[in-house]
């Protein structure tokens, strides 16, 4: 009896949590779905009325061959012939690579440049010429320059996400309160501990926020990377060899899963963000 | 509540008494030195002698010279800054002597050059010609004997009240041991009653707390001077009455020498021995400082009963905006 008791009152709490929920972030749920499904039929209408040679959403499903992928990410039949988990994956690991240099050359250069004037002064300009440089600009001087492809390929994420965060280090760098400059010189505080318990903490807000426009650019080379750089695995390629085929609702599949990746790269990005900063002082 | 009520109605009745008499009313009037009395205090109005009236100054002009054996010496110090139009005098010719455990504020109107001048005394400037001097040492950098409160605080945002103050005790005493340096920081901050708030983050503190952690951060490495800018500024009426309260009460606990910025004369009269008026700048210079003797510990409510408070507000206000008026506002 006392079970049965029990058991009625927490169901009844969890469905008047879960209405709560609903009444919270329904909103929140209902109206991206709206969006997309309204962006997914106009798209269907449009190609079953011939106004573009695009095939429709539902092709992924329609084509054999596209519904293989889609059904069988983690397939594997050696070579260049596997799944798009795996095509993913590959391409990931080269992001992370490449990512994980700009991060250390971003953020270490970064404070040398914002503490050190002179310095600026000296790369600045340099810096701002070769932002402006698109990743697939990089492609033909990394292939001449890097002894292979794979090098090649994480340099060109490299070179094209250093820039948000160095840009940004140097400037949250510069940016760091002269209130907090003064206390540290009053208190006479040594080199290490200002640059650990001040320098910093100050700039991280700056650094994160370079860090995070810096992974969706990342993401966004390894594709432009990987479609010049033929022979690879990975999931820019496999968009480019599918494109050469004429298999268009493949090239599709793989776009949902590179929007899909990003969003998640993002997401992750901001929840270290979350994680790591106080409330306050995230930019 | 009531002091605080009674107060600012005094103080209403005493702006707009100001404001109708704007001559030097003190000395032209023949009977109003017979309210000055010759100690500070209280009761003794009816018997002072009217040939020591004349002679009882409420302020002395600015110094022409220093003592060199004062503890803190600002020696004809003038501060210049090259411009595009030519050099741009700030600060010209301060004298000043700062005996050991005196408590001296300075006020002026803004860009006066007050926190040129706390700048030097504190390191982070120079003066262009003249020196400042501690126990006879001439000051050239910022360092841990003259700790600075800061107009906005300058706590680091990210670490907790303790981790603040800690910071400060282990740059300046980096070989004792931790077990001292954390009692330390737990005294200091008890001391401005923040024991409760001593875990939380600076960003989940009032105002007033935070002025009160960057005090208990100052006294926690015990300097020789204490220099703050204008630290209750940004406060409201009510906490910075408290925290005048509570500096004036670690003070005289600390005995340490305290030199302070502010704006408000009634601040400067209950917590200075001394007042210094600057005038304005360009090329400002001590205009006259002004001895404040009413007896320590200091009662609010007693110092505003004494007519002699009247008396010297007035002549900081006429001083401030009568014969050194600031043309534009601030």
């Amino acid at each position: 009896m006392v079970a049965n008791a029990g058991t009625r009152t927490s169901g009844t709490n969890f469905s008047e949590s879960l209405r709560s929920f609903w009444k919270k972030n329904g909103e929140n749920i209902v109206l991206p779905i709206i969006g997309i499904l309204g962006f997914l039929v106009i798209w269907q209408f449009a190609s079953m009325a011939q106004l573009t040679k695009l095939p429709p959403p539902t092709s992924l499903w329609t084509d054999k061959q596209t519904q293989e992928l889609l059904l069988y990410p983690f397939m594997d039949r050696g070579g260049l012939d596997k799944g798009l988990f795996w095509q993913t994956w590959e391409s990931l690991k080269r992001v992370a690579l490449g990512y994980t240099a700009a991060a250390i050359v971003g953020i270490g250069l970064g404070i040398l440049v914002g503490t050190q004037p002179k310095v600026n002064k000296a790369l600045d300009p340099l810096f701002q010429f070769l932002r402006m440089i698109a990743p697939l600009a990089w492609v033909p001087i990394t292939l001449i320059a890097l002894p292979n492809v794979q090098t090649a390929a994480i340099f060109v994420i490299f070179i094209t996400s250093v820039w948000p965060i160095l840009i940004n280090t140097t400037v949250g760098v510069q940016q760091i309160p002269q209130d907090y400059k003064n206390v540290a010189r009053v208190l006479q505080i040594s080199p290490t501990k200002y640059f650990f318990k001040i320098l910093i903490p100050s700039a991280l807000p700056y650094i994160f926020t370079g860090l995070r426009i810096a992974i969706g650019l990342a993401w966004l080379a390894i594709i432009a990377a990987e479609i010049v750089m033929s022979g690879v695995v990975g999931i820019g390629f496999f968009i480019w060899s599918a494109y050469q085929n004429n298999y268009v609702s493949e090239v599709l599949l793989a776009v949902v899963y590179i929007g899909a990746v990003g969003l998640l790269l993002d997401r992750f990005m901001a929840f270290l963000q979350h994680k790591i900063l106080p409330t306050d002082s995230r930019s | 509540m009531d002091p605080y009520l009674n107060h600012s109605g005094k103080m209403e009745n005493m702006a707009s008494l100001n404001s109708a008499n704007s001559a030097l009313h003190f000395e032209t009037e023949p009977n109003y030195g017979n309210r000055i009395s010759t100690n500070g205090t209280l009761g003794m109005t009816q018997t002072v002698q009217p040939d020591i009236q004349k002679t009882r100054k409420i302020s002395e002009p600015g110094p022409t010279s220093v003592d060199p054996n004062g503890f803190l010496v600002v020696d004809n110090v003038t501060k210049v800054y090259p411009t595009a139009k030519g050099p741009f005098v700030v600060l010209d010719g301060i004298n000043l002597t700062i005996n050991e455990g005196e408590f001296i504020c300075l006020i002026g109107h803004s860009g006066c050059g007050k926190t040129t001048l706390l700048n030097m005394v504190s390191g982070f400037n120079t003066p262009s010609t003249g020196q400042v001097r501690l126990q006879g040492q001439p000051i050239t950098k910022p360092g841990p004997d003259r700790m600075v409160v800061f107009q906005n605080y300058a706590l680091l945002p990210w670490m907790t009240v303790t981790d603040n103050v800690y910071l400060a005790v282990d740059s300046v005493y980096p070989d004792k041991p931790e077990v001292e340096k954390r009692e330390i920081v737990r005294e200091h901050l008890a001391m401005v009653g923040l024991t409760e708030a001593a875990d939380k983050k600076i960003t989940q503190i009032s105002g007033g707390m935070k002025q009160r952690v960057s005090i208990a951060r100052a006294l926690s490495i015990r300097p020789k001077l204490l220099i703050l800018d204008e630290p209750f500024g940004a406060l409201d009426a009510i906490t910075k009455e408290e925290l005048q309260e509570e500096l004036l009460k670690i003070w005289s606990d600390h005995r340490c020498t305290v030199l302070m910025i502010t704006h408000d004369i009634d601040e400067a009269l209950f917590l200075a021995d001394r007042l210094v008026m600057m005038t304005n700048g360009p090329s400002a210079k001590i205009g006259e400082v002004m001895t404040i003797h009413f007896p320590r510990p200091r009662d609010r409510a007693r110092i505003m009963e004494d007519p002699e408070y009247y008396d010297l507000r007035n002549y900081a206000l006429d001083f401030l905006y009568n014969r050194f008026a600031h043309d534009d506002d601030e």
